[in-house]
This record gives structure tokens, sequence and C-alpha cells, in this order.
């Protein structure tokens, strides 16, 4: 079959075998109202109020949002305003934490009776796409278009990472309950699990749990960055494309990420929503790499002082995987629902770029086949409609053709910048 | 604690770099620059030091007068001097050669506006140049192994030596009376780099496998070309051994694996890159077998550059997902 391609990265999984710890109670933590896409939440608490684990400190009534709760006990003592990494700001809650942990009389087992209940606890759950995205799964898993299968993200392509590899091998029944659960309250027939070839271990226990169930099948992706982008994961898996403008639902998919769906087997068992996460603590600065579960609005510092980092020599700080991370900007910044990493870098490389050699390397490492040259040249005569033939908004920003640049351009962000010149056109 | 560096993603590079491609391209022409001192002598080693020293010096010295940042450390202005080397004979007077690289250097590449702008192969187009400039002292060809018996400084001695006027052979494309085993290894008269197709051969292979060239051009390229003389040979009913001699004499091989593969002046696309090929083998034949000169070329190279920008715009990539336009064809 023919599968879209990429570039091979070194995968640098220092961490597979690192089995997940927990961060000790960090002394604060800052809560931003808006750790997903679209509108954020308004703060529900008051400076001095007390708060305790699984408590809902932040809420809206916008559809494309998700609440907000805490993840320690302890008292607020600020409510301050938190620079996103796209410039908005939004409300950010502090809270000084007392330690005890104790769990908030709100955290009750879900009652899930049909689809409505179903999609509801799954809003009251605060839960987002895990992978990166933060998009808000009670919005995902509503398609107005019928669905037919489940399309579970465990690739992850990304160097570094292994929190997702680390869920699947320390719960894997937490990962095939989650995957039954949405297919039963969504009615999905099929569930296929993408998995890269570079993870014989999750392969071989996730095969091994499903083979009791025919509708759940693994899939074995060869090991080509960005295997885990939603529309290449969908063509290598099911070959289907999604087309321009379309969402994965036009073509009957759901792509959930496989922390995600483990977090739904936890929740509907539970009731804790989702106030912590497993992330990868790693980077040439860290001298510990490991994998901890941290929760919400822990500073990054904590983080970096648990894995014995070298703060003082890091000069890059990111927020995800090489590839398509997001660059901290403070060392207190707090980590988000998002974040499947943390990675500490004692270079920050901004290598000089100079003049295209048209050697096409960045047209042959494109999954989907754009060409950058004509883009640059397009974007540089502000001609929008040869943009918009060059489809320059299919490019997803994974960042290959940046990456193999033999002349050091920056290729991905011309192509963003493009966009953007697209879109305003396209407002007027 | 330092600043932090914020900065778009991706925040890891590849290890390639343009330095490093050119001084690929230059590591695998060595074996084409030995096998050319081996049968031309220290003449040949002359030429090649003198043309890159001239072209890295002219790339300088128009970046200064043109108040443009220097980039001669890219080294692509080194390889136009090997490849221009590669294609003279070995008498050639350095004065001449010292012409062309700094018409390759200064008029076609940085005139255009320097690496990656120019629309001509500079080394072909300097070639070229001088051939049309020097057409007497560019197709004086000396014999294989001429230098023996000569003194040091007749070896670095060009033209108005009679001792080596004497020696001079009509190149086996124009005369056809070379051996086939010769012809593979080098041993016959020539552009001292353009001589042995086993060195050139060596180059081209290791270029591939490092990925710096697609194989798609050679392959299109000496495929083309194959085919028709192929088809002439059995049309005119010469001998089979023809075709072979048609792809391992002049500089086909040079051509097909380092001048038709720049990637600044061809398409970038595989698609255009093989048509690209196809034109090269086309043109190369047309002009051996029906123009009046016996090499073809350096100016079917040259000719399919100038159409390099149209190839490029009707072999554009359909990027996946794409919607077919309502009038267009799938």
């Amino acid at each position: 079959m023919k599968r879209l391609g990429g570039v091979k990265l070194s995968h640098h999984k220092n961490t597979e075998n690192c089995s997940s710890q927990k961060l000790p109670v960090p002394e604060k933590v800052r809560i931003p109202m808006s750790m997903h896409i679209g509108a954020p939440c308004s703060p529900v608490v008051k400076i001095k109020d007390i708060v305790q684990v699984g408590q809902k400190i932040g809420d809206t009534d916008a559809f494309m949002a998700v609440p907000i709760h805490s993840g320690v006990s302890g008292t607020v003592t600020a409510i301050s305003d938190y620079r996103m990494s796209n410039g908005r700001t939004c409300k950010m809650v502090e809270i000084t934490t007392d330690g005890e942990q104790s769990v908030s009389p709100e955290v009750k087992v879900p009652e899930v009776t049909d689809k409505d209940s179903f999609l509801k606890a799954i809003r009251q759950s605060g839960l987002v796409g895990m992978g990166g995205a933060s998009f808000p799964a009670c919005v995902k898993l509503a398609p107005k278009q019928s669905v037919d299968t489940l399309c579970i993200n465990a690739a992850e392509c990304e160097p570094y990472i292994t929190s997702d590899y680390r869920q699947m091998v320390e719960a894997p029944d937490e990962v095939i309950d989650g995957v039954r659960q949405v297919m039963k309250w969504l009615s999905i027939k099929q569930c296929i699990i993408g998995i890269e070839s570079n993870k014989p271990e999750a392969i071989r226990i996730l095969k091994e749990k499903a083979s009791s169930y025919p509708e759940i099948k693994i899939s074995v992706l060869p090991c080509t960055y960005p295997q885990g982008a939603e529309k290449v994961l969908i063509y290598n898996t099911l070959g289907r494309i999604v087309m321009e403008g379309q969402l994965p639902a036009d073509q009957g998919v759901i792509v959930m990420n496989v922390s995600s769906v483990a977090f739904v087997s936890r929740y509907l068992k539970t009731g804790m929503p989702m106030v912590q996460r497993m992330l990868t603590v790693d980077g040439d600065a860290i001298k510990n790499p490991c994998n901890v579960i941290v929760p919400m609005g822990t500073p990054v510092a904590d983080v970096l002082n648990f894995a014995e980092c070298e703060i003082d020599k890091v000069k890059k700080l990111l927020y995800g995987g090489p590839m398509m991370g997001m660059s901290i900007q403070d060392i207190n910044d707090p980590v988000l629902k998002a974040n499947n990493a943390i990675l500490a870098m004692k270079k920050s490389q901004s290598p000089k770029s100079s003049a295209c050699i048209h050697c096409g390397r960045c047209i042959q490492a494109c999954p989907l086949d754009l060409m950058p040259p004509q883009i640059c040249k397009a974007y540089e005569g502000k001609d929008v409609e040869a943009l918009q033939k060059l489809k320059v908004m299919l490019c997803m920003n994974c960042g290959c053709c940046t990456y193999v640049c033999p002349a050091k351009r920056p290729v991905a962000e011309t192509n963003q910048f493009a966009k953007a010149m697209v879109m305003a056109s396209a407002k007027k | 604690m330092q600043l932090l560096t914020v900065s778009p993603s991706p925040h890891i590079r590849s290890s390639m770099s343009t330095q490093k491609i050119m001084g690929l391209v230059i590591l695998a022409l060595l074996p084409a620059m030995i096998s050319s001192v081996i049968v031309f002598g220290i003449r040949a080693l002359l030429l090649i030091v003198f043309c890159t020293a001239v072209c890295v010096l002219s790339e300088f010295v128009c970046q200064k007068l043109m108040k443009k940042e220097t980039t001669v450390q890219d080294g692509s202005a080194a390889l136009t001097g090997v490849l221009l080397a590669l294609n003279l004979p070995a008498t050639l007077p350095l004065w001449e050669a010292a012409i062309g690289c700094i018409f390759a250097i200064a008029v076609v590449k940085q005139l255009f506006g320097g690496l990656g702008c120019n629309f001509a192969n500079p080394a072909i187009t300097g070639r070229v140049f001088l051939l049309l400039s020097f057409a007497g002292d560019m197709t004086t060809w000396v014999k294989p192994f001429y230098y023996k018996g000569l003194s040091f400084g007749e070896m670095l001695s060009s033209n108005g030596n009679n001792a080596i006027d004497a020696l001079t052979s009509a190149t086996p494309l124009a005369s056809g009376d070379a051996g086939l085993l010769d012809l593979f290894i080098g041993n016959v008269g020539g552009c001292i780099g353009e001589t042995s197709a086993l060195a050139l051969l060596v180059g081209g292979i290791f270029l591939i496998a490092m990925g710096i060239i697609s194989a798609s051009t050679p392959i299109a390229y000496l495929g083309s070309l194959g085919v028709l003389s192929l088809l002439h040979t059995l049309i005119s009913g010469g001998e089979m051994s023809s075709v072979l001699y048609t792809l391992l004499s002049g500089g086909v091989m040079l051509g097909a694996f380092f001048m038709a593969t720049d990637y600044v002046t061809t398409p970038i696309t595989t698609k255009g890159k093989i048509i690209f090929g196809i034109g090269c083998g086309i043109l190369t034949f047309v002009i051996r077998e029906f123009a009046s000169m016996p090499e073809g070329c350096s100016f079917s190279i040259l000719l399919m550059n100038l159409l390099t920008p149209y190839i490029d715009r009707f072999t554009m990539t359909k990027p996946v997902g794409a919607k077919v336009q309502e009038k267009g064809e799938n």
C-alpha cells in the first residue's frame, strides 16, 4: 500500500523504559483558564477560596470549550492574566497547595446511559486532545457526519516523547476499555490503532489485549515523521484522503490520541476529571530523563528540577517534541493539558539561512506533496491566487521541509505566513 | 539561567547543508580528476587548480564590488571551477581558461543574482563561451600520455610548443577510432575530465547513493540517447557496438551525472528531471548526428536549462487532498 512519506528522524526515545513517577506536590500551581482551542473559561473561584483535587475552578457556556479543574488542594492566592502562546490573554488561577491532596466531593463517577449523557460526561471531564492539539474532546466526539471508524493515534512519531508509549505499556487495559466505551456510546463499528514499528512491546501487548475484540485492529506503521499527523495517519491506516477544507469526520473517521482514550476509561470509572497528566522530560540539559505525572498548572521549573536539569545551561525549552513543539517563554510557565513532553536543550539552533538552491528536498519531504519553493515565491510576490493554486492551506506545519532544507531556510514558517496571507485576503 | 530562545518549530535541523552538498560533489569528481592527471599529466592538475582559484576569486571580487555578502565558503564557485576545468582540453592556455572562469562566475552566475538565481549552468556556459571564442584551442586534443618524455617545463606549457602540436589527435568522437575499453577507462583524447567513463560512473553512483542527485536524470539522459542511437544503428545498419560508443565517448557521462543534475538550473520534481534528461538525450543525438559539430552534450544541457522554468511549470505536484479543478483533468 502506498503511504504518505515524511522524514526519518533519530528517535531519542531515551525514556522508553522509565516508568511513570508522580511529581511531589508543587508549592504553587498556576492554572490558565484556557488549555484548549476555543473560548477561555472564567474562574468560578475567588481569592482565598479553599479548593480540593478535582474541584471545578473555571467554566464557560461556550460550545468550543471544556471546564478547568484543580489538580491540587490548597488556597486560591491570586487570579492574574496569562499570555497564551497565540498571543491572547486569559485569566490564570494561582493555588498555594496544602500538601493534603484531599479529593473534592464534586468528584463522582458519572452516570452514562446513552450518547448524550456520555458526551456531557466527556465535557465535564475537561478532556482535550492530549497529543498536542488540545482540541475539546466533547466537540470532536459529536460530529454531525456519520462516523464508522475510530482511529487511535499511538504513532508517537516525535523524537524523545514516550508518554503515550508508557501509557500503552503500563495500562493497556485502559486503552482498550476507552476504545470500547467510545465505540459503544457513539455506535462506531470499527477501531484501528496506529503504532510506529519502533514500539514492538506496545504492539505486542495491545495485539494481545485486542485479540478478543475483532472490531479493534492494530496497524503497524513505518517510523517516518509525521506518522501521527491526523491526515497522514488516516491515509496510512485506512487509505482515506481528508480533502482540503474537510474534517476527518467527513471521511467517517474520528481520530483520538491513545492517552486521551485511556483517560476516557479512567474518568468513566473514577470521575476524576483532567487534573494531571503524564509527560516526558528529556533533552540534553536533563540529567535524569523520565516520565512524570504532573498536576496541571505546575511550573515548568518544578518539573525540570525533578528531572535534575542543568537549568543554568538551558538555552531553549519546549512544550512537546522538537518538530512541532512550542518554545516556552518563561521557566515558570505552567504545564498544560496537551503537554506530552517538556524538553530542555543546551543549544538553540538558529542556523543562518542562505539562498534556495532548488534541490527539491522540501518537496520530497512534504507528506502532502506541496511545493514550498513555489509557495515561497508566490508569498514574496504577494500572489494570493497562486498560493491558493499551490494549496498552501493544506500545510499542517509538520516542519519536514525546514528540517531537510540544506540552505537552512525557514520553509515551514514561510508557509504559515503564506497561509495567514490567504486567510487575510479571504476576510476582505 | 540564560535568556531562553523563542523560535518557531521545528527546533532541529538535518545535518545536510549547501556547503556539504558542494563538497560531496567535488569529492565525487575526485576519481575523474585523478584519471585526468594520470592520462594528461601535471598540466591537467594545473588547469583544475587554476580554474578553481579563478572562479573562487571572481566570486569574491564580484560580491565585494556589488557590496553583497561573501558566500565563497559555500563551495559552489569552487565546484564550477573544477567542472569547467574538466571540460577543457589539456593544452588550453591559462589566460583563455581564466576568461572562461570569469565569464562563468561573473556573467552567468553573479549578474543574475548569485547562487540559486542563475538560469544556466555556469560551467557549461563557460565551456560553450570558450568553444565559440577560441574554437581552435578548444578543439586541440593531445593524445593520452602525451607528456611521456617531455621535461617538466614542457609538461606545464600549453600550445605554441611544437612537440605538443605534433601529438594532437582528433577526439575519438570525431574520428571514431577508439576501442570501447579505452573509452571506458579513459585511454583516449578529449577534455581532461570527460575521457574516463569509469571514473565518472564511480563518482555518479556515489552521488546517487549519498542522496545528493536523483538517479532519474542520468538514467533518462543516457537511456534516451542509447535508445535513439540504437534505432539509428538499426535503420542505418551499423554495428551494435556503436551504441556503447555513443554513450561512452565525448562529454555525455560528465554531463549526465554532474551537469544535467545541477539543482539550480534543472527541474525540481522527479517528473521534470525525467523530461529534462530525455530532452538532453534527444538534443545530444540530434546535434551529434545531424549538426556540423561533433559534440552536442554541452549545447543540449544549455538548451534544456533554458526550458527548465517551463518544465517546472508543467510538472507541478498534485498535493494530497487537493480538490480537482472542475474543468481540469484528473
